[in-house]
């Protein structure tokens, strides 16, 4: 069982936490903060596996992480999923990520985590995974974002308009915003190793 | 186009966002949050109805907030709102906001469960989605209540659609785990075994998640998925990787399903079918076979896929542990895994090769990797690769290759990461115990330990190689010999310092001899680390000290002298301070005997599983207790024990009571000193800092006012004692049977039949005996620590007792035993079978005990149970007569008064009747009298003496091989408050038995 999936940056901001087992929130972020001490701390090329802290459940769980440009993912499981398993799940989660975000960069999963739930919550549920399929994944994805436009096409319209004339006042409002060092955009997926 | 576009999201979030991620400080990030949140709080609040879109912004700037890791303690009205709305942009972020931060035990989870049940109900796939994603995330009981019986039917419903199963059989998979008393097995087990059979792939993933949760649980209700899986693991391993289309991972068919089948059939033993064995055979061989094809794809992720199905199919492998040829190629495949380029397929390989080191089919083959594993232990860079390598090696390692591994083990010690070094000390002090051939390469491995990784050298670890030592002869010279050396390095741990400490204490005496290690010599080289040592191993370095007095006299002066200086005998630390004043004391007033006597030789240990296999059990659990205190009580207590046994010198020590039983405990089982050869007699039970690991350690030593150490030696009987009671400690069979009482007893009992007993039983406890006589059940011994209670009954010739151990503290009894001893003649007289009790009685706790008891023919004595635990620091021994007398195997007789005179006559020998005139000791009741010649065992016969204030009784005493009939008669007098008791039987044993038993009683 997938106990949780975080994902947090370079420096340890969480970007996306998903928990599976009921945790204070308390103990959520130290739970972040612990495994990004973990796995940060790790040089790059070395296993993508490790033993789960102490607050997550010690030796009992494992970290299975990948690390791509400035983004952590890390899948805390229990000993009844497979290691390598996992770690294809987390490739198929970015490209899914990828091909829905179109070449996807830490600012997408900022702006819209709502979307990047849904997404996850395609391929995992409970603990489990659902889905394996990226197209399948992809299909659901895409129908959801249909719903949302045809609704959005009669009840959203006017906030859209005005939203689109204040747009138009900050024209590169998204893409420009001052990330001090991070550097995010990533020309393509980086290819694992 | 692309899924999501950027740019028409909501523009008042993204501002926000922005906002935040400009802030220069986390004070102004605070200011900022708090700011949003009072806008939130206050939009919520108003009376203008906001609009869906503002609701679904509001809330994920919420969701943002809390990503942050601020507490969210509102709006979860709104979300409720947008969750029972009709459109699905806001029913999607209300389920969200729901399952992020809405726990289990929410009130909220009622009002969420009805718009649950709509969706679920609703028809429409993607809202009965949410709505299962929902339960599955949430998982609480009330969901559980609520839905526990909806979702199994929307799982196997025929016109469900794929996406809905899928979520359906995860989310009764998830209700299953939280709540397995609310999903019921049913009809729809067999339904949902047949889904794997489906068209959908991802619908029979789920399955097999579903499937495999639920056969660990009720392995029979699926025994029927194993065919299934096997065809359909079959199917999708044959397949070309085209065949399953979307579900192919790059060249690689259904990895994720595989593996998960794979899995499954793990929950089974292998399949008894021979064509569905066959048929996974194959399987499994193909997949090995594929391992070795050239890759299809340079991308890891077509050997990640691969690899992953491969590792599940080893598994499978090992836990069938049934295919000598396939385990063997498993270990080869394994075997080239070490040495990949790929990190993860190392850390992978070494892993799973230890489980395959405990099959017995592969063990030979696992070894012969060891080079490879050695080298990764070396050479790799990865702290969890190294991690399993050393794991690997512990699993891997035999009397062969012992003393390789541990040599590795320990090179490696110097250089490890400080997160596994005490794991490693743990398992190299396993490994050297259990594989040594001699003592002295054990001796030499654990000093080792201690000085290349002092600080991860936990007490189990020292005190483990101390009482290896103390066990055995053959290594005490070297040992003490090697601490000497190991002690002249000018920093050495303070482990080494204990152990040290410890030993030359005990053994010094064998280097003694060599000038160079000479006592003087000895003593300064252990005080020149008394100052740097901490106050536990001051402590016991300064029972060493006094140890050394005894050892050697000539350094009597010297240590005295280090005794009485002031940092001593005014030391801040009590326990060291109480330490100084009463050694000093001991050694100016104790004579040569008394010294050698209280400072005793520590006896041997019992044989028993190792402490540090339970550490490193423990080690991944929960943090360690701390046994300094303990010990340190413990000490206390002994250190009492023996100053207030030895009869002239007046310490009297304030700080601790005795237990209570404790005098009555040494004079009842004062096992006596064991004569080993040595030049003088030397031990110390004040060495008590070792307390955790030796229970019997600690008990009484002989040092009774009564008798002198040199009389018992000197005795024929207490040699025999002497050679009883060290077999018995040595002995290796389980504590429960063989304890030195008991066996102190026997040894009594068979060599010295009368004398010997009468001094061995006048210390057993009787004061409640004389109380069973007429009656079964009641409480048989009573102390401020123990209870026990009895229940009894007898028929025939054959009874059953029940004993109850009620432990009245709060704290455990440890190496609790029991047993019943018969002294001659009484062990042929009675068959009496008990079985162990349990040898912990927690605090508060009662153990029953049952003993059968068959009387094979008249006996006089009765039964002592001996009891033996462990309570603070100190053994509690017991003994109590059990209450099996002649008079339970009584059969009432119910006669005519014809009859009884009749036999009366009959029994008119003089040795046939015994007449007793006694004194009443309760109030002559009628009614009371009745009940206890009943209770005695006989029949009360109404109407056969003319007088009526006469008891008449008779009966037959059941025995194995004769039946004694018996008569009585009891004429109460009270006037005089007296009786007359007259009793005929044909034994005259009998009789008189009778007649004191029943006597007593009125």
């Amino acid at each position: 069982m997938i106990k949780a999936i975080l994902i947090f940056n370079n420096h340890g901001k969480p970007r996306l936490s998903k928990f599976y087992e009921h945790y204070t929130e308390d103990t959520e972020q130290q739970i972040i903060r612990e495994t990004f001490h973990l796995v940060s701390k790790r040089d790059e090329n070395v296993c993508n596996f490790l033993e789960g802290g102490m607050l997550i459940g010690g030796s009992d769980n494992k970290l299975i992480y990948r690390h791509y440009a400035t983004l952590y993912f890390v899948f805390c499981v229990d000993s009844s999923e497979s290691e390598l398993g996992i770690l294809d799940l987390i490739q198929v989660f970015v490209e899914t990520l990828d091909k829905c975000f179109e070449n996807v960069c830490e600012l997408d999963l900022i702006f819209h985590v709502d979307k990047v739930h849904n997404i996850l919550a395609e391929m995992v549920m409970g603990g489990m995974v659902l889905e394996t399929n990226m197209n399948e994944i992809i299909t659901q994805v895409d129908a959801q974002n249909k719903m949302e436009k045809s609704e959005a096409g009669i009840a959203g319209a006017p906030a859209r308009a005005v939203s689109a004339v204040k747009n138009m006042n900050l024209p590169e409002m998204p893409k420009n915003i001052n990330i001090g060092d991070i550097s995010i955009k990533v020309p393509n997926l980086p290819s694992f190793k | 186009m692309p899924a999501v576009s950027k740019g028409d999201g909501m523009r008042g979030l993204a501002v926000f966002i922005s906002d935040i991620r400009n802030c220069k400080s986390k004070e102004a990030e605070i200011k900022r949050i708090n700011k949003e949140l009072a806008n939130i709080r206050s939009k919520f609040k108003g009376d203008k109805a906001l609009d869906g879109y503002s609701k679904k912004k509001y809330v994920c700037k919420l969701l943002f907030i809390f990503l942050l890791g601020h507490d969210i303690d509102f709006g979860h009205m709104e979300a409720v709102n947008l969750l029972s709305s009709n459109k699905y942009t806001e029913k999607q972020i209300g389920y969200l906001f729901i399952s992020v931060l809405v726990n289990s035990n929410s009130d909220l989870i009622r009002l969420i469960n009805n718009a649950i049940k709509n969706d679920l109900s609703s028809r429409n796939p993607t809202y009965m989605n949410l709505a299962l994603h929902c339960i599955a995330n949430v998982g609480s009981r009330e969901m559980a209540e609520a839905f526990a019986s909806e979702v199994p039917r929307i799982l196997v419903a025929g016109d469900t659609m794929d996406s809905v199963k899928q979520s359906a059989a995860l989310c009764l998979l998830r209700l299953n785990r939280t709540c397995p008393d609310l999903v019921p097995m049913g009809e729809w087990t067999s339904r949902v075994v047949h889904l794997l059979n489906d068209q959908h792939l991802g619908v029979v993933t789920a399955a097999t998640s579903l499937i495999s949760t639920l056969a660990q649980k009720n392995p029979d209700d699926f025994k029927t998925s194993v065919s299934l899986a096997v065809a359909r693991l079959s199917r999708i391993v044959t397949s070309a990787s085209t065949d399953l289309q979307d579900y192919t991972y790059y060249f690689v068919a259904a990895p994720w399903l595989s593996v998960k089948l794979l899995r499954l059939l793990q929950c089974y033993p292998p399949p008894e079918d021979g064509a569905i064995r066959g048929r996974l055979t194959e399987c499994l061989e193909t997949i090995l076979n594929k391992a070795q094809e050239p890759p299809k794809s340079k991308k890891v992720q077509h050997s990640n896929a691969k690899n992953a199905v491969l590792f599940e199919a080893i598994s499978l492998i090992i836990h069938h542990d049934s295919e000598p040829t396939l385990l063997v190629r498993a270990c080869n495949q394994l075997g080239q895994f070490l040495q990949h380029r790929e990190t993860n397929l190392r850390y992978l390989a070494l892993e799973s090769m230890c489980t395959l080191a405990s099959s017995e089919f592969s063990h030979e083959a696992v070894k012969t990797h060891i080079e490879t594993v050695i080298n990764s232990l070396k050479t790799e860079r990865d702290v969890s690769v190294r991690q399993r390598a050393v794991d690997l090696l512990y699993a891997m390692c035999d009397r062969s290759n012992a003393k390789q591994i541990v040599t590795e083990m320990l090179s490696y010690l110097e250089t490890a990461d400080y997160s596994i070094r005490e794991e490693i000390v743990l398992k190299v002090a396993i490994l050297a115990e259990k594989y040594a051939v001699d003592y002295t390469w054990y001796v030499d491995t654990i000093l080792n330990l201690i000085r290349i990784a002092g600080d991860y050298v936990s007490e189990e670890v020292w005190y483990r190689v101390i009482q290896i030592v103390i066990n055995r002869d053959d290594v005490q010279g070297y040992a003490a010999k090697t601490v000497f050396e190991a002690l002249q390095a000018p920093a050495c741990h303070e482990n080494l310092v204990k152990v040290g400490g410890y030993i030359l204490g005990e053994f010094g005496n064998l280097i003694a001899g060599d000038p160079r290690s000479s006592p003087l010599v000895q003593f300064h080289l252990l005080h020149s680390k008394f100052h740097l040592c901490s106050v536990p191993t001051r402590a016991l370095l300064l029972s060493a000290y006094v140890k050394f007095i005894n050892l050697f006299p000539e350094v009597k002066g010297t240590i005295q002298e280090v005794l009485r200086s002031d940092s001593q005998l005014r030391n801040a630390d009590v326990e060291l301070q109480q330490r100084a004043v009463e050694y000093l004391r001991l050694s100016c007033i104790a004579t040569t005997d008394i010294l050698a006597t209280v400072l005793e030789e520590m006896p041997p240990f019992p044989e028993r599983e190792s402490s540090i296999l339970a550490k490193l059990k423990k080690k991944k659990g929960s943090g360690t207790v701390s046994d300094i205190e303990d010990s340190r009580k413990e000490r206390n207590v002994n250190a009492n024990a023996n100053v207030n046994g030895s009869s002239d010198h007046t310490i009297t020590n304030t700080s601790a009571k005795p237990p209570p039983s404790f005098a009555c405990d040494l004079l009842a089982t004062a096992p006596p000193p064991t004569n080993r050869p040595r030049p003088i007699p030397s031990s110390s039970m004040l060495h008590t800092p070792l307390t955790p690991l030796s229970p019997k350690a600690y008990t009484p030593q002989p040092v009774t006012p009564t008798v002198p150490f040199y009389q018992v030696t000197s005795s024929p009987s207490s040699d025999l004692l002497g050679l009883g009671n060290s077999s018995a400690v040595n002995s290796a069979s389980p504590p429960t049977s063989s304890h030195a009482a008991s066996l102190l007893v026997d040894v009594f009992s068979e060599s010295l039949p009368v004398a010997a007993l009468g001094s061995a039983s006048a210390h057993v406890i009787e004061e409640n005996f004389s109380r069973f006589v007429c009656k079964n059940n009641g409480v048989l011994f009573e102390s401020q620590l123990l209870q026990i209670g009895l229940k009894s009954e007898f028929r025939q010739n054959l009874g059953r007792m029940y004993i109850f151990y009620g432990n009245k503290t709060s704290t455990q009894f440890l190496n609790f035993s029991s047993s019943v001893v018969c002294p001659e003649p009484l062990s042929s007289q009675l068959n009496i079978h008990m079985k162990a009790a349990d040898p912990v009685l927690d605090g508060g706790a009662q153990l029953q005990q049952i003993l059968n008891i068959e009387c094979i023919s008249d006996f006089v004595e009765a039964p002592v149970l001996n009891i033996q635990f462990r309570y603070g620091g100190s053994t509690q021994n017991i003994s109590v007569r059990l209450p099996v007398t002649l008079n339970k195997f009584f059969q009432p007789t119910e006669m005519t008064s014809q009859d009884f005179f009749q036999r009366w006559k009959q029994l008119s020998a003089p040795q046939q009747e015994v007449q007793k005139i006694f004194k009443a000791k309760h109030s002559m009741d009628t009614e009371i009298t009745k009940a206890k010649i009943i209770g005695f065992g006989t029949a009360l016969l109404d109407g056969v003496d003319p007088n009526p204030s006469n008891f008449v009784g008779a009966g037959v005493i059941h025995t194995k091989t004769i039946q004694v009939g018996c008569l009585l008669r009891l004429e109460p007098n009270t006037q005089a408050q007296m009786y007359r008791l007259t009793l005929r039987t044909s034994r005259e044993s009998v009789t008189q038995r009778l007649s004191n038993l029943l006597s007593d009683q009125f």
